[in-house]
């Protein structure tokens, strides 16, 4: 596991999101591959937090896969979400058309 | 190594079975009760009741039937027939006894009724029981087992522990050999082009796109929804991202193939199984809850299931025996008896998904050496198969066969 913080959860290798897997509140301290960062918000089970920084216009990848773009600019552990990160999806897919979620292979 | 890592009973068509039961399955509704009664009798024995209750005819109901009751972990079956329905009784016998397993049709209307059809049932069944008790196990490899999974009841936590925990055991037990089958196309919406690239062949990735698409316009048509917003309350963002959480389940395998409903694995290897009709909707729900998907890896010759649930499902199966991993630690701390697997350590910081992986792995194992699952030693034997239509596989879909 890249991270060994056990609030957090690494779902794959080169993912860079991590979930949280317990409560967390605002000015708690995680550890995200080793390094500390500040949470300035509660954010709840299941959510995700940033595992380093992601530009706009960047692939968010959890599971190994594309779950979207982000919409803005994403901090090193910030909250990832409906905010700042947008479905590749569901605005734009249709069953014809068809869509790319594949991540690059390096 | 030998690979001879697990005991088996042996069949006629080579396949191995890790239970050695005694199938009762009813041929229309009105056999049910009749077929329940003769099943009720030995409480606590591998005796299970299977059935399919329409009266009228279905090739797909067909051939699950003639799958389950020749699937490896079956030893002997009793057809109970009410008599005037349309289910072709003889030609599932003579399926079943060309399989080489002992079987009999007992027809209620021409054994006198209820009473006497339950009574020559039990009878019959007894004899068979003392039978297969007799029937001595050989070595059977890892590579001889084939493994399903199925989430059902999910919450938020099902994706980031039970599923993926399950997915790292479907590529220890793939690794090793063993066949290994995921399933809920409608569930994979938005994971089919991340799917089509992990397929052996690009031929196999459009079979594999085409069959979400069909998913997708199975369930539109049928006005499902898709992402709700308790999803994001959740920590959920995008559709593609809960998708993802059940397509976890599958792990990082090569899919080496996509099933339909009762086509076997034809080597080790990572298999779709698409559980949505061809053609037109008709019928209703592609499956109306979760054991009819179980029932649909059975009959692929799934030989037990994995089954994630986060808010906490308590059921089993006939036939083969389920492996309840649950997602949720909360769940798991009230359903503790029905659970196998706490996967919800991983959120308390008690363990890794690796850990919980191989522990999901190292259980299967077992299972498969005999040692009784949760909803095995408390009886649960849930079972349902309804009516639907599919057109055969193509040859793109099983490029491994060759």
């Amino acid at each position: 596991m890249g991270s060994s913080d056990p609030r957090l959860v690494l779902l794959a290798p080169e993912d860079n999101c991590v979930v949280v897997a317990q409560a967390l509140r605002a000015g708690d301290h995680v550890t995200i591959d080793g390094a500390p960062v500040a949470i300035a918000k509660a954010i709840g089970v299941g959510h995700k937090l940033a595992r380093r920084a992601i530009a706009r216009g960047e692939k968010v990848l959890k599971y190994g896969a594309i779950i979207g773009t982000a919409s803005a600019p994403i901090a090193r552990g910030e909250h990832v979400h409906t905010h700042n990160l947008e479905s590749d999806y569901l605005p734009t897919y249709t069953l014809e058309s068809g869509r790319t979620f594949v991540a690059k292979q390096a | 190594m030998s690979g001879a890592e697990l005991l088996g009973y042996l069949r006629a068509d080579g396949r191995k079975g890790i239970r050695n039961v005694v199938a009762v399955a009813y041929l229309v509704e009105c056999a049910h009760h009749v077929a329940r009664e003769i099943v009720g009798r030995f409480r606590d024995r591998p005796v299970h009741l299977i059935g399919f209750p329409g009266c009228y005819p279905n090739a797909y109901a067909d051939r699950m039937m003639r799958r389950l009751c020749t699937h490896p972990n079956v030893g002997a079956v009793l057809l109970v027939s009410l008599g005037c329905e349309s289910f072709n009784r003889r030609a599932l016998e003579e399926h079943i006894r060309a399989s080489g397993r002992p079987a009999a049709t007992l027809v209620i209307q021409d054994s006198g009724g209820t009473r006497r059809t339950i009574a020559r049932g039990a009878e019959w069944v007894e004899e068979w029981l003392s039978e297969l008790d007799a029937q001595i196990t050989v070595p059977m490899a890892l590579s001889e087992l084939v493994v399903g999974t199925v989430c059902g009841g999910s919450d938020g936590t099902s994706g980031i522990t039970a599923n993926p925990a399950m997915g790292r055991a479907f590529d220890l037990l793939i690794e090793r050999g063993a066949a290994c089958i995921f399933e809920e196309t409608g569930e994979l919406v938005g994971c089919e082009h991340h799917m089509a690239s992990r397929a052996a062949t690009p031929e196999l990735g459009r079979e594999i796109v085409a069959c979400v698409e069909k998913a997708a316009r199975y369930y539109a048509t049928l006005g499902h929804g898709s992402f709700a917003v308790g999803n994001a309350d959740g920590g959920l963002t995008t559709q593609e991202e809960k998708s993802l959480g059940a397509y976890a389940k599958s792990g990082a395998s090569r899919i080496v193939g996509l099933l339909k409903p009762g086509d076997l694995p034809p080597a080790g290897g990572l298999y779709l199984l698409d559980v949505v009709p061809d053609g037109e909707v008709r019928f209703g729900f592609p499956n109306i809850n979760d054991n009819a998907e179980i029932a649909e890896l059975i009959s692929c010759g799934a030989h037990l299931v994995f089954f994630s649930t986060g808010r906490g499902s308590v059921v089993g199966s006939a036939v083969a025996p389920v492996i309840k991993v649950c997602a949720n630690p909360e769940t798991y701390r009230k359903l503790e008896d029905d659970m196998d697997v706490d996967a919800g350590r991983i959120l308390e910081g008690r363990a890794t998904l690796d850990e919980v992986g191989r522990e999901v792995y190292e259980l299967a194992l077992r299972i498969a050496r005999g040692e009784r699952t949760k909803s095995e030693s408390l009886g649960h034997q849930e079972f349902i198969l309804t009516y639907k239509t599919f057109e055969p596989a193509g040859p793109a879909c099983l490029p491994v066969a060759a």
